[in-house]
């Protein structure tokens, strides 16, 4: 009980414009957060035992773009770096992650993203946040990232150049993440995309045991200082590309960092 | 100033046609439904804009301005008498305005022209194409009448064109998408879905079109009040039940029990919102709206209460 008013507190200190309805001019209700939140802060700190390092590097206020890799086969990275943003800082934040498609279409799935802040991953809305400074999260490997088997779990997919431009376009400062542990969580031995069709989603990870329900492993997240680029976002291909390098590079030093951390973690335990 | 309101018959029409007279402009209507209770010094023409004697109005009246808001928005109503009203009726005064030297018309059009769909922007700006089409091809005849008074922008350049895309309103009218769908003690929801509805108060809606023939404005633009509201909210602050019902039992119920016999794209835009985002509107106009989205719901509880 003190916990869900804990979350509450958080929920009723986020910096955002609510009405008198609790609901802010994108739909995020106060009331579907406390619930969300109420039950992602249990598998964080429960759960999953979330270590988060260098949630300093985020800034309080302000536009900023979360970017990192994609852990285990569904979004529990993402849920779990949003819980971060909102147990962990102060004041706390809500990150607003660009979802995949499907989620939209789907009852349920459509209301609970929409009325946390999750829209759907289009440009529109990523300018759209960012012009109205807020914190947003995104996955650049995208559904490849989540599709990754257990043996390829600390590797990074192909990352999309877009994040880049619209950070260059609307000077918005990278804080790049490294999560590790989502593949143990979900460790995918195979992507069943006949499952994902009769769900209506892209893929079903399958696992040893068959559900793809978690396991409760140790998920660690580094986050690393912010980067600053510099331009319009209609630079050459070439240009913007060096850029993602720098991200990657990054973000796989941080997984590595995380990864030693991890280990060390689970030495002690 | 003349201004001619083709459609004065309205609610939000005679608000409009009320306050330019308060502004001092001299003001005609055209309906083919009467207006009683209009004040002497508005002159109420009961012509439909399709038939020949609409052209005799323009021709003897001369207007500077026509507001033309002749046009049917509910969904419940055929698509072909729908089409001829709201196609047809914005050609005929097109063609009148250009023939009679009218310097500005204003067509009051929707915001569902951009239609309801799970993959498009949450907020709208006056640039996208009408992405909803495809789902809810009923929708045509609104977004061709849209389509076709926008295109008087380059047809005819020296005509000032201002073609508006209003969202849903509230007020004392109780008509409207909107608040037809709040007329009963229930209102049925999709399980599952709980989409944002923007709306401003008639009395918001009509100050902007007022608005909009003083500052006459060039070009299209979205117009919006305060922020959206999810309209499970807007049920329940208005005093009603949320009834939620998974999607195929709806479809199959609708056109019975009292629910209206909408198509079945129509369901989409209970379970998508449609928001747009009506900065330009505000910055052309110095539009403001003065009833939040919280005292709309609240005057709206008053007067139409369950």
């Amino acid at each position: 009980m003190a916990r869900d008013e804990a979350v509450r507190d958080l929920v009723e200190r986020l910096e955002l414009p609510f009405n008198q309805f609790g609901v802010d001019p994108y739909g995020i209700s106060k009331k579907h957060l406390a619930v969300a939140f109420g039950m992602l802060g249990f598998m964080y700190r429960r759960y999953f035992r979330v270590k988060a390092v260098g949630i300093e590097h985020v800034p309080p206020r302000g536009r900023a773009m979360l970017v990192g890799n994609h852990s285990g086969g569904y979004a529990i990275d993402g849920a779990m770096v949003l819980t971060s943003m909102l147990l962990e800082m102060n004041p706390p934040r809500l990150a607003q992650g660009m979802v995949e498609k499907f989620m939209n279409q789907l009852p349920v799935s459509s209301l609970w993203s929409s009325r946390c802040g999750q829209l759907t991953g289009l440009p529109e809305h990523a300018e759209r946040l960012l012009h109205d400074d807020r914190l947003l999260m995104v996955f650049p490997e995208g559904a490849r990232g989540t599709a990754k088997l257990f043996k390829e779990r600390y590797s990074l997919v192909d990352f999309g150049t877009g994040f880049v431009r619209l950070a260059l376009k609307t000077k918005t400062p990278i804080v790049p993440l490294g999560f590790v542990g989502g593949g143990d969580a979900v460790p995918t031995i195979h992507n069943s995309r006949t499952l994902g069709k009769l769900a209506g989603v892209p893929y079903v990870p399958v696992t040893p045991y068959f559900l793809a329900a978690p396991l409760p492993a140790k998920l660690v997240v580094h986050y690393g200082a912010p980067m600053h680029f510099e331009g319009t976002g209609d630079e050459e291909d070439s240009v913007v590309k060096g850029y993602v390098e720098q991200v990657k590079a990054r973000i796989a030093q941080l997984i590595e960092a995380a990864r030693a951390d991890r280990r060390g973690e689970q030495g002690r335990t | 100033m003349k201004v001619l309101i083709v459609g004065v018959g309205g609610a939000i029409a005679r608000q409009v046609a009320l306050l330019l007279r308060e502004a001092k402009h001299t003001v005609i209507g055209m309906d083919r439904r009467p207006w009683f209770e209009a004040p002497k010094d508005i002159a109420v023409h009961e012509v439909d804009i399709r038939k020949r004697a609409a052209e005799d109005v323009f021709r003897l009246e001369k207007p500077d301005c026509v507001v033309h808001m002749a046009t049917v928005n509910a969904l419940s109503a055929g698509g072909e008498e729908r089409a001829r009203i709201n196609l047809g009726g914005t050609q005929a005064v097109f063609a009148h305005s250009t023939n009679h030297g009218v310097k500005h018309v204003v067509v009051v059009g929707r915001h569902t022209y951009y239609g309801a769909s799970a993959d498009s922007a949450l907020y709208h700006t006056e640039n996208e194409p009408p992405q909803g089409i495809g789902s809810f091809p009923e929708l045509a005849d609104l977004v061709a009448a849209d389509l076709y008074a926008s295109n008087m922008l380059w047809r005819d350049p020296k005509l000032t064109t201002t073609v508006l895309r209003m969202v849903y309103t509230l007020g004392p009218s109780r008509s409207g998408t909107l608040s037809s769908f709040l007329r009963g003690r229930r209102v049925p929801m999709v399980f599952g879905y709980d989409p944002l509805f923007q709306y401003l108060d008639e009395s918001d809606a009509a100050r902007a079109i007022a608005l909009t023939v003083e500052q006459r404005p060039r070009g299209v633009f979205n117009v919006a009040g305060p922020p959206p509201v999810p309209l499970g909210t807007i049920a329940r602050e208005t005093g009603r039940t949320v009834v939620p019902v998974p999607e195929v039992v709806l479809q199959q119920l609708l056109g019975r029990f009292g629910l209206p016999n909408l198509p079945k794209g129509a369901l989409e835009h209970i379970k998508y919102p449609i928001v747009v985002d009506g900065s330009a509107f505000r910055e052309a106009t110095g539009f403001e709206h003065h009833m939040s989205e919280v005292d709309t719901l609240k005057r709206y509880r008053r007067i139409s209460p369950v």
